[in-house]
Formats: C-alpha cells, structure tokens, sequence
C-alpha cells in the first residue's frame, strides 16, 4: 500500500501487542534483496497466496526481501508477497512517521495473517504500487486484532492497532487473499486518476 | 414545463461548464441533474433542465458547436418522474487487461438477472481496465449472479467482485 504523505509527522504511539517482542528486520539475519514490483493486470496479484512455513529459509529470505523493496519504494508503507510475483501470505508493513497513522509497530513482517477482529468502520483514499495510476476509497475497519507468525521464529503474534496501520494491514492481508482496492471500492466514482506520484 | 435531455461533448478547455451554463439561464433553462466530466482529454456534459422549448436552446448553443470545439444535442423528454428502485443497491468492480467487449458482457449478465444499472464508471489507466457500476438487483438473486460474474470473467480473463453498497447515512 502506498500513502500520501501531506503533512508533518502525527502522534505517534506504542500499541498494545502480544508476542511482536523487540522483532525487527535485522533478526531475520539476511540481507534483503530489492526486488521487482509486479502492477496490475497481473494473474499472481488476482489469486490467494498460500500459506507458509514462517521458519523456512525461502520465507525468511521473502521477508527480508519485501523489507529491502518497501524502504526503497516511496511512500510504500506496506509490501505483499504476490506484489513481487510470490503467491505466498507473507507481508511487511511500516506506516512510521505516515501522518495519519496513530498505534505504529515500527517494521514488521507477518506470515499467514488474519484478521480476528475488525471494528469501527472508517472510509479513506488508498493507493497501491502495484495500481500505480489509480487511488480509491475504501472502507475499512480502524479498530483490527490480527493474527500471524513472524518469519524466523515462526512466533505467533497478536496485533492490536487501528487508524493507518490497521489500513495498510487489510490492505496486504487482502493482497494475499487475491484482493485488490478495485475490490472495495465504494462505488462508481470512488476511483481517481493518481494525482501525486512518491 | 418542458423537459430536455441536453449533452455537450468537446475537446477539454477551461470555460465550457460556464459557457454552457450561461447560455442555459439567460434563456431561462433550470438544471437539474447533470454529470460533467473530464474523459481522457475531452468534457463531457449530460444534462436534464426544464423550461424553454428545445430549438430555442439548440439554437442558442450553436454559435458554441461553430467553433468547431463542442458537438450539442438537445432533445425534449416526457417527464416520467422517479423511478422506483427494483431492489437492493450493489457495486460491481471489475479488472483485468483491456480488451473489446468487456462492459457489454458483464452488464448483460446483470441484466438477465433483472438488475437495472443505476450508475457506472470505466477507466483504462496503461493496459488495466476497471469497470465500476452501482447495480439495483431483485432481491435474494446476489449468490447466483456471482455465480454468473465470475464465470463470465473467467471467460473474459478479468476479475469481479459484487458487494452490497454501503448502506451507512451520515
């Protein structure tokens, strides 16, 4: 997911999470490689990933590697792995320092995700690198308990965040189920010619 | 009172909305609904406004279409009132690679299931196409026209989803 990036940084906070830890980037100890993000009309985009094995070397690597392309894609706050031509349910996510995000986790990949709870639906105008010339509007909830395993250690984690954070998680969680924000949109003109690149 | 379905189509400039409009009231012609937009470089109005009689209007908007730049229709209509909604509202979101006939099949497949299309959208943004539509639907036939959707989609190599529209008022 990408987002608009308009004002200075917001307030930030620590959300409550159960399990996340001191998980960072850097404990997956590979070197993440940039690669290659795939837009729209693209098959891999419009099927639903498959579960992983959190702790298999080629995951971590997918970690590592979604990790090294969001950073290097801006105004990416978010990365799926069908994005990058993988049909797998693995994500990274980082709305740090986005201006709409309240709770913020920092850095984080997740494996097998899925929402557990999702309340106090909210519209708002998302974006995506793999629709580089389109934004919509989308209704999402901004209230979300996600659940997945962090590459690596394969722990199970529970998230508990909202505002734009919780957007950019069902966001990619829809990317691994073969969903896109074309998908979601609210109605026939709730899609919009992209205005501003990052 | 006259109604009259009025649409202008032009090369993009700034200016026509206000031409157009202007031209409308100093002859007395009230607007009611109306769509104008921009379509890949061109603005397009479609219109409906009551009162003067139709040629006065087309007459009125020729010196516009004789510069070449716009094409003006005006047609009188019978008013026919609001018409009543043949069930619950949905959206329908398609997308996949452009290719010819995408819009004709999938609206026909709402339509054979007694769906009205009340308002729809399509953009061509490199090679991806994306169909919009708000669609009124009989109710209790959502399950099996997805069924249909999708098998048709499949034929066409595009995605589709149906939703219910967002019931939410604020």
């Amino acid at each position: 997911m990408t987002g608009e990036r308009s004002g200075p940084d917001g307030g930030r906070s620590v959300g409550t999470y159960v399990g996340l830890g001191d998980w960072t980037p850097e404990s997956l100890a590979v070197p993440g490689e940039v690669r290659a993000v795939v837009s729209a009309p693209h098959p891999v985009l419009s099927r639903a990933g498959g579960e992983v094995d959190p702790t298999a070397e080629e995951t971590v690597r997918l970690a590592a590697d979604l990790v090294a392309t969001m950073r290097v894609s801006p105004g990416c706050v978010g990365l799926a792995a069908p994005q990058v031509g993988v049909g797998a349910r693995v994500f990274a996510v980082d709305v740090t320092g986005h201006p709409k995000a309240v709770t913020v986790h920092g850095t984080f990949v997740l494996c097998n995700a899925r929402v557990v709870e999702a309340t106090r639906w909210r519209p708002g105008r998302e974006g995506c690198m793999s629709v580089p010339d389109l934004t919509g509007d989308v209704k999402r909830a901004s209230r979300l308990v996600v659940e997945g395993e962090v590459p690596g250690s394969g722990d199970r984690v529970r998230l508990v965040t909202d505002g734009f954070e919780a957007r950019a998680l069902q966001h990619e969680i829809d990317h691994c189920d073969g969903l896109l924000f074309l998908d979601r949109v609210a109605g026939a003109h709730a899609v919009y010619q992209r205005k501003v690149y990052l | 009172m006259n109604e009259l379905a009025i649409t202008v189509i032009g090369r993009d400039r700034p200016g026509i909305v206000a031409d157009v409009a202007e031209v409308l009231a100093l002859l007395g012609a009230n607007l009611t609904d109306s769509t104008m937009t921009r379509l890949r470089g061109h603005f397009a109005m479609t219109l409906i406004c009551t009162g003067p009689a139709a040629a006065e209007v087309e007459a009125a908007l020729a010196p516009l279409a004789a510069e070449g730049q716009l094409l003006a229709t005006v047609r009188a209509v019978t008013p026919d009132g609001e018409v009543a909604p043949v069930g619950e509202p949905y959206v329908m979101a398609v997308h996949g690679s452009d290719r010819m006939g995408i819009v004709a099949a999938m609206t026909r497949v709402l339509v054979d299931a007694g769906g009205n299309v009340t308002d729809l959208s399509t953009r061509l943004a490199g090679s991806l196409y994306v169909v919009l539509a708000e669609v009124e639907l009989p109710a209790g036939v959502a399950d099996t026209l997805t069924d249909r959707l999708h098998r048709t989609a499949a034929e066409l190599g595009v995605e589709v989803t149906l939703r219910p529209a967002d019931p939410d008022l604020l």
